[in-house]
């Protein structure tokens, strides 16, 4: 039987404000242990919440990159369960009114064919603390350092039809959280969650069958290993005869297996209710138009130009706006040299990439900004140098020696480009290699390659070679 | 010296009649030599002479307030920096709050010198002082009677006359209806008016601090330094705050009383009424008039009230988990036993019953019928009092349907506990400002006049009661012995 796969992903999105959604402490990652928790985190008797405005401004920025509509009133509610790393044994989230209804996101298929998933929903809430259940001989430490960081719980519909596109849609959500600079989107820290709910059903059949929820799926790479292996599981329980049960299963990366947390009759019942502590976040229409005038250009705008404007391919837009930073720095390039955008774009993707890629540095990170690789790629369009003696040049930048004129100028990698001079030296060559013009001129024309190579040989590879080419043509004939 | 209102110590504190030290040391003789009360938990003789001497230093500069060196109270709901705050519960009975409650803040910057923590009701959660950890607590006036609650603590050091003001909290009842069966004036401010920032919390949507003391006047100078909007409460209100002092002498001229039937059904002690008609007669003597009003939803606020307050408290409560404060049980061996034996032993027994009753009325499938519909109801009651307040000023009444019972007499009987507070509980639905005070006898106890006011109204209401207190004495009697 051929079956189809069914997958909706809930990501969580740690939004990048100073302080923590309901009190005034930093949400800072990585410092010790309960250093970042002030009473209200900590759940002390008599603290209240107070709701951090700027979590807000950054969901409404959320909504309306994704066409969604932003609630004019929504509530927070209780969820209430016990759990050490949840101080008041209930967490703020929002339930029946969230502040984000109903989106879209269009992602691109490996094919090229480009498909829409549909956002239900993307609310607020409060973050829990961390049990660490190692270091701890037997017992269970808690940090609640993380307790009270805003979350963006974005839940998609049931729409993603592979691991493949669940993939191509957290990048996506990925991509755009970063553009909007609400997320740092750096899953290995968490700041970007995802739980998939995956079920399978005879391919043609409309009824969804009964799905699991993945979690701790924390690396686009788990994520796709843990959906194929969940729909290999669930096609094997259904095809020798038994039905899948609606559960939690946890992905375990170390075996590449996935393993059941809870079923549904152990879930808990969360006794929502709206949260008394808190007010109704009311949002007029003024601020909400106040933040659509801060959004940024957005992936989807930036990768038309890019085709539009830059003669770009498709696949050269969407892996230049796959972030932000990279799309501005590849647009810093083109604009230090003055065009030359598909030159650009080739050192960006190539060479740069590669060297991050070895090095596993962001390209904010690079040693190389966008200001030296574009006076460098100056030198390429003038023809001061060639593109082989370029990826010297970029070596030697990389390696800390300065910019591309004084690389240029220290190791003289200027290319010669007078006639005369390359004319010279290839009368020099002819009159060394008598055998090889014999050879030549009676037909063996691959020899051409020889002469050129001992001309760029000669002048240590800063002959322009289509001059080289051009006299040496006229030389040998 | 301890006879004197807050107004009268003020003044002789500023006349230099004697100081503060000389003041607090007196209040906390007496309140060492009747401990049998049982009405404090906690008693901060070092600090409290300690602060007395620094107002008393203020008094000497010239820099002093209105309440600077006066004593005072606090329910031992508030958190009070480094001192025990324990909500009159086994749960708390290790806890010391590392931040001071605003309310507390607040009065401490007014000057006011803190003598001790108040026995109470655990969490709050009770009308007779009887579901403390700490004992039950005692009504001078007769001590085998309760002082009511849940600020029973507070009501029985104010009318034995051991501080001359104290800080209580007011749910369902819980600063009313102690004050009427104590003989002194109790305020509930309107919800928002003070904040809650530091108050553990019971029910959230209903909590409400507020003042009991010996006058209205006393509370109007208290609330004063006491009401405000709190940016670490939501749900407080950024109204400005009246001279309330100032205002208590406006004139009542042609203020309209509205007279509920509904407070004057079944279950009213003949006495009860027979008092509190004749405080409506005072008022009529002072020009005021009476209006019969009507509370058609009044009966429903008992049953709402017990889905609503218990809902919030179970949630509310869950904090108390034993894992970062409070009392954590020794025996158990892994993570829910921690959770089943820390609250198991740490919550008394009417906490328990009321934790279950809200999980049960928040849980899927009833939360419809119970949570919601409590909800819908408790917007009925609003509607009956904003029809009432068209036609009227305030609104008066029993504050509560008998007088101080005995301990242990209602111990056994929730229902008949819960309906003591059937004339309160209305105010806190609908978010009201309503006051008790004391307005005569009724075998030997004392009987309270409740008026209930508009939002926002205190200063209103305030000075309809000063304006009884003027013509009255019950507020300056003392009970015997005290």
């Amino acid at each position: 039987m051929e079956w189809e796969v069914v997958i909706g992903l809930e990501v969580h999105a740690q939004l990048g404000t100073q302080s923590k959604i309901f009190s005034a402490a930093s949400t800072e990652f990585g410092a010790p242990p309960n250093t970042q928790a002030c009473a209200v985190d900590l759940g002390y008797p008599g603290v209240l919440p107070v709701f951090n405005g700027e979590a807000a401004r950054m969901a409404i920025k959320f909504g309306l990159a994704v066409n969604a509509t932003i609630a004019h009133r929504s509530v927070f509610a209780r969820k209430n369960y016990f759990y050490p790393d949840l101080p008041k044994g209930y967490q703020i989230s929002q339930y029946e009114l969230p502040i984000v209804q109903g989106g879209k996101m269009d992602i691109t298929l490996e094919d090229g064919t480009g498909k829409t998933i549909g956002i239900t929903r993307a609310h607020l809430e409060e973050d829990a603390g961390k049990s660490l259940h190692e270091d701890f001989h037997g017992m269970t430490g808690v940090d609640l350092n993380r307790a009270g960081t805003p979350l963006l719980e974005i839940v998609s519909e049931p729409d993603m039809r592979s691991a493949a596109e669940a993939v191509a849609y957290l990048k996506k959500i990925r991509t755009l959280v970063q553009y909007l600079e609400i997320c740092d989107g750096n899953m290995q820290e968490g700041s970007l969650r995802c739980d998939a709910n995956v079920s399978v059903r005879p391919a043609g059949q409309q009824e969804l069958g009964t799905r699991s929820e993945l979690k701790n799926l924390n690396s686009f790479r788990f994520i796709e290993k843990a959906i194929l292996h969940e729909v290999e599981r669930q096609i094997d329980v259904i095809e020798s005869g038994g039905t899948v049960v609606q559960e939690t299963r946890l992905y375990d990366s170390d075996r590449d297996e996935t393993r059941s947390m809870r079923s549904k009759e152990e879930a808990n019942d969360y006794r929502y209710f709206p949260d008394p502590d808190l007010l109704p976040l009311v949002l007029d229409q003024d601020m909400i138009d106040d933040v659509r005038a801060t959004l940024p250009e957005l992936p989807a705008a930036r990768h038309q130009r890019f085709v539009g404007d830059f003669g770009l391919s498709g696949y050269d837009a969407e892996v230049l706006t796959s972030s932000r930073e990279m799309a501005d720095y590849f647009e810093n390039v083109v604009a230090g040299v003055g065009g030359e955008a598909k030159l650009a774009a080739n050192w960006v993707m190539g060479d740069l990439s590669g060297v991050l890629n070895r090095e596993n540095l962001s390209i904010s990170e690079s040693r190389i900004d966008a200001e030296m690789l574009a006076g460098m790629l100056r030198r390429v369009a003038d023809n001061t140098i060639s593109g082989k003696i370029a990826k010297q040049v970029f070596e030697a930048m990389w390696s800390g020696e300065g910019d591309a004129d004084t690389i240029i100028e220290t190791r003289g990698l200027k290319q010669i480009t007078d006639a005369g001079a390359i004319a010279g030296i290839i009368d020099e060559i002819i009159a060394a290699n008598p055998r090889q013009l014999e050879q030549y001129r009676s037909g063996k024309e691959r020899l051409f390659g020889f002469f050129v190579g001992q001309v760029m040989k000669a002048t240590d590879g800063k002959a322009n070679p289509q001059q080289v080419n051009e006299l040496l043509k006229k030389k040998l004939s | 010296m301890h006879s004197r209102t807050v107004a009268e110590l003020s003044a002789g504190l500023a006349a230099g009649d004697f100081s503060s030290v000389e003041l607090t040391r007196h209040c906390l003789e007496r309140i060492e030599a009747n401990t049998r009360l049982n009405a404090f938990i906690t008693v901060t003789a070092d600090t409290a002479l300690e602060t007395a001497a620094h107002a008393d230093k203020l008094l000497g500069q010239g820099k002093a307030g209105p309440l600077t060196g006066i004593p005072i109270a606090h329910k031992d709901i508030f958190c009070t920096r480094d001192v025990l705050t324990s909500c009159g519960s086994r749960i708390l009975s290790n806890f010391v709050s590392p931040y001071n409650a605003t309310v507390v803040q607040r009065l401490s910057d007014a000057g006011m010198v803190l003598v001790g923590k108040t026995n109470m009701d655990e969490f709050a959660m009770g009308s007779s002082n009887e579901t403390s950890w700490y004992g039950n607590c005692h009504n001078p006036w007769d001590e085998s009677r309760v002082p009511g609650g849940s600020s029973g603590g507070s009501a029985s050091a104010v009318a034995a006359r051991l501080v001359p003001v104290a800080t209580g909290t007011d749910t369902g009842g819980s600063i009313r209806q102690p004050a009427a069966l104590t003989g002194i004036t109790g305020l509930k401010p309107t919800y928002g008016r003070v904040s809650r920032y530091g108050m553990v919390a019971f029910a959230s949507s209903l909590d409400q601090g507020g003042i009991l003391a010996v006058s209205s006047e006393d509370v109007a100078i208290v609330l004063a330094a006491m009401a405000g909007f709190d940016p670490r409460d939501s749900t407080s209100v950024d109204e400005p705050v009246p001279d309330y002092h100032a205002a208590l002498n406006t004139e009542l001229a042609g203020l309209r009383i509205g007279v509920p039937q509904q407070f004057f059904e079944e279950g009213l002690e003949p006495a009860v009424e027979a008092a509190v008609r004749e405080a409506l007669e005072v008022y009529r003597g002072m020009g005021a008039q009476l209006v019969e009003v009507e509370l058609p939803n009044l009966a429903l606020s008992v049953p709402t009230y017990y889905v609503v307050a218990p809902a919030e408290a179970s949630s509310n409560l869950s904090r108390f988990d034993g894992v970062r404060f409070g009392y954590r049980s020794e025996s158990a061996k892994d993570l829910h036993e921690l959770y089943r034996k820390s609250r198991g032993e740490g919550f008394g027994a009417e906490v328990k019953r009321r934790i279950m009753t809200g999980t049960y009325a928040l849980s899927a499938g009833y939360y419809d019928a119970y949570y919601l519909k409590a909800q819908k109801v408790r917007r009925l009651i609003n509607d009956d009092f904003r029809n009432v307040f068209a036609e009227v000023d305030v609104v008066m009444g029993p504050t509560t349907p008998t007088p101080a019972f005995g301990i242990g007499d209602k111990t056994d009987d929730p229902i008949t506990m819960y309906l003591n507070d059937i004339y309160t509980i209305a105010a806190n639905l609908a978010g009201l400002p309503a006051i008790s005070i004391p307005c005569g006898f009724a075998d030997e106890l004392p009987v309270g006049l409740q008026i209930i006011a508009g939002h926002f109204a205190e200063a209103r209401l305030l000075a309809i009661a000063h304006s009884y207190q003027r013509e009255t004495d019950w507020h300056r009697r003392a009970p015997a012995g005290f």
